[in-house]
């Protein structure tokens, strides 16, 4: 005979061996046969050698008898009614306490039979080591819970910096009624690149600035904190706002960075009966003068974004804010707010801001509530809205 | 007659029993909040935080189905959830059935719930382990009744909605609630279902929960495991019929 000969014969001589007691004892699973309520009454010998037992001290034992405490909680309260109402589990993840004391980690699956009448006669059960998998899954599980961790974090840190990008809180100016709103992109997990704030120059005077730095995360974080810093030292010494946006533009190109910023930049002086204003604007969308009976008409200086161009030119327009007045400064996620049916855009923006009544809490309120059910999912783009408005003369005024 | 499953299932928990009733109550089942069909998003982990948030959602349904004279049959947990509510609003509750109660799992003292606070982690490691991949695993699996799918759909649905966090959660609150000190308060007649070698309420627990609420009654069932609901829904019903059931001479015979 040759060689494969011997060994197709070996193999044949081997399947007239495997009798069925051999392929139940030594099956590669354990395998027990449990009445209804789960006392073993059939037990093979691959089970007794993976938990070291001798068949007669199971015999007498139920197989949630076999399982740590927690396992048998679980018995109880899942696999127990899930094999009565389902009639058979399949890939339950339990540990079997072994003779020794030690554990063993099985995937089981089990299948009640019934008889002709439907009523419940042997429960088997095969059970599979899965010791290596078991572990691999505990790694899974806690590497899962780490990375949620790190992304709570995440949010954390954003939130954290995102809070010394602007200002804690809208300051009390007297004479003018002013409201701040801001809304990172997305689920909160980056900081975004939109900012503003309220700088005091002289006891009745004051520069407001609204921007919008490209991109956003920490790099555009960083930009952002360099702007507004920037623009607090620059506009101490009572420049006009083109000015002081020449200067931005002088410091960002000297940073050697690629991104750039667009922005509002206004100086108040109050003035009798309300507030002059002289507003310096570069490549930001116009603010809004909403002034009543008139539709919301945009107003502003002009003049190109900052940190891109050497030397460009900037033009301020002046304007006088009346009593009733409210001056609207955004940024473009506010009239880039994507909803089902395309952006909000400036007309839904305008006849918002024309319908608005109220302080300017409750206009900045109505405007974020229209902008966020108006959205299909949280906004894509950070929003940052600004209310300046001079309070009416016969209104008691609100400081 | 309100039918409240325990944790780890659902209403489905009651289908070989609740039926037996309908001859001569309104039964009416439900799912708590986080489980089998409930509606997930109403699921406030604030609220749900104590058996009070439980037994408040009972409290609801008693009142919004306007429920008088109930009968009160709760499993495992929500024996105790029954106990709160029969203390939120007195006077509605005819009778209160509770099968394989616990007022407390822990170990405490001289008190002996059977358990350990490191057997509860274990039982969230348990957890975890099962709903690696699980949910979407069990799907396929069809009961074994063929000439009714409807029932292994919807019955495989329920079990795939467990949210693993709300698990979690409903685990932590069940196995550490201790409402020992609201039994002698109970004013309703009850019953205490006992089963034989229950891990998760032992004997001597049943036998702590009769005595301790001044109307109670105690029976032993011959059913073993946790869920004689589901194990031996006969005897089950046959007990709860003898105490439901107004006293005829045939009462409790088991023909229901």
């Amino acid at each position: 005979m040759t060689h494969q000969d011997l060994a197709r014969q070996a193999f044949y001589d081997a399947l007239l061996d495997d009798d069925p007691q051999k392929l139940y004892d030594q099956a590669p699973c354990g395998y027990l046969s449990t009445t209804p309520d789960g006392q073993i009454v059939k037990v093979n010998q691959t089970f007794l050698t993976w938990t070291g037992y001798d068949r007669v001290d199971l015999l007498e034992r139920r197989f949630a008898d076999l399982l740590t405490v927690g396992g048998q909680l679980y018995h109880e309260t899942h696999y127990a009614p899930m094999l009565r109402l389902q009639g058979s589990v399949r890939e339950i993840a339990l540990d079997l306490v072994r003779s020794d004391g030690g554990r063993l980690p099985v995937l089981v699956n089990a299948r009640m039979e019934t008889d002709a009448a439907g009523l419940a006669r042997v429960v088997r059960v095969a059970l599979f080591d899965a010791t290596d998998r078991r572990e691999y899954e505990r790694e899974l599980l806690r590497t899962k819970r780490r990375a949620e961790e790190s992304e709570r974090r995440a949010h954390e840190l954003a939130r954290t910096l995102q809070q010394t990008l602007l200002p804690p809180q809208v300051p009390a100016i007297d004479g003018l009624d002013v409201a701040a709103a801001f809304r990172a992109a997305g689920e909160g997990a980056e900081v975004g690149g939109d900012f503003y704030d309220f700088i005091q120059t002289g006891v009745e005077d004051w520069v407001v600035v609204l921007g919008d730095v490209c991109g956003k995360g920490v790099p555009a974080a960083i930009l952002t904190s360099l702007v507004r810093h920037t623009i607090r030292a620059v506009v101490v010494d009572g420049r006009p706002p083109a000015s002081a946006l020449a200067a931005l533009n002088e410091v960002l190109l000297q940073e050697h960075t690629d991104r750039f910023c667009t922005l509002v930049l206004l100086r108040l002086h109050r003035a009798a009966g309300g507030w002059i204003t002289t507003i310096g604007r570069a490549g930001h969308p116009p603010p809004l003068l909403v002034r009543t009976g008139q539709p919301p008409q945009r107003v502003g200086g002009d003049g190109p974004l900052v940190g891109i161009r050497d030397a460009p030119a900037y033009l301020d327009r002046e304007l006088e804010l009346r009593p009733g007045d409210a001056l609207v400064l955004f940024t473009d996620g506010v009239t880039e707010c994507r909803g089902r049916d395309g952006f909000f855009g400036s007309d839904r923006l305008q006849s918002a801001l024309a319908n608005s009544t109220g302080d300017a809490a409750s206009i900045i309120e109505s405007l974020m509530q229209q902008l966020l059910s108006f959205s299909d999912g949280p906004p894509r783009d950070d929003i940052a809205a600004l209310i300046l408005r001079v309070p009416d003369r016969s209104a008691p005024r609100s400081a | 007659m309100l039918f409240a499953h325990g944790f780890g299932c659902d209403q489905n928990m009651w289908r070989h029993v609740a039926p037996a009733f309908a001859d001569e109550f309104r039964v009416v089942l439900f799912d708590h909040v986080g489980a089998g069909s409930s509606d997930l998003t109403a699921y406030d982990p604030q609220r749900y935080s104590t058996l009070e948030g439980y037994a408040d959602d009972v409290v609801e349904i008693v009142e919004r189905l306007d429920l008088h004279e109930v009968v009160f049959v709760g499993h495992s947990v929500s024996a105790m959830i029954g106990v709160l509510a029969e203390q939120k609003l007195p006077g509605r509750f005819d009778k209160l059935v509770l099968v394989g109660p616990s007022p407390c799992y822990i170990n405490d003292a001289e008190y002996v719930g059977g358990f350990g606070e490191q057997d509860i982690e274990e039982l969230l490691d348990s957890l975890d382990s099962n709903y690696l991949g699980w949910s979407s695993a069990i799907a396929p699996v069809i009961m074994g009744n063929p000439d009714r799918p409807d029932l292994g759909r919807e019955l495989t649905e329920s079990f795939c909605r467990t949210d693993p966090d709300i698990a979690r959660r409903f685990a932590r609150v069940t196995f550490l609630s201790d409402s020992r000190e609201d039994l002698p308060a109970v004013r309703t007649p009850t019953l205490v279902l006992q089963c034989s070698a229950d891990v998760i309420a032992p004997a001597s627990v049943g036998r702590y929960v009769a005595s301790t609420i001044p109307r109670a009654t105690l029976v032993q069932l011959a059913a073993t495991g946790h869920c004689p609901q589901l194990s031996a829904p006969e005897e089950a019903i046959t007990a709860i019929s003898a105490f439901v059931r107004p006293t005829t001479p045939d009462a409790g015979t088991g023909s229901a």
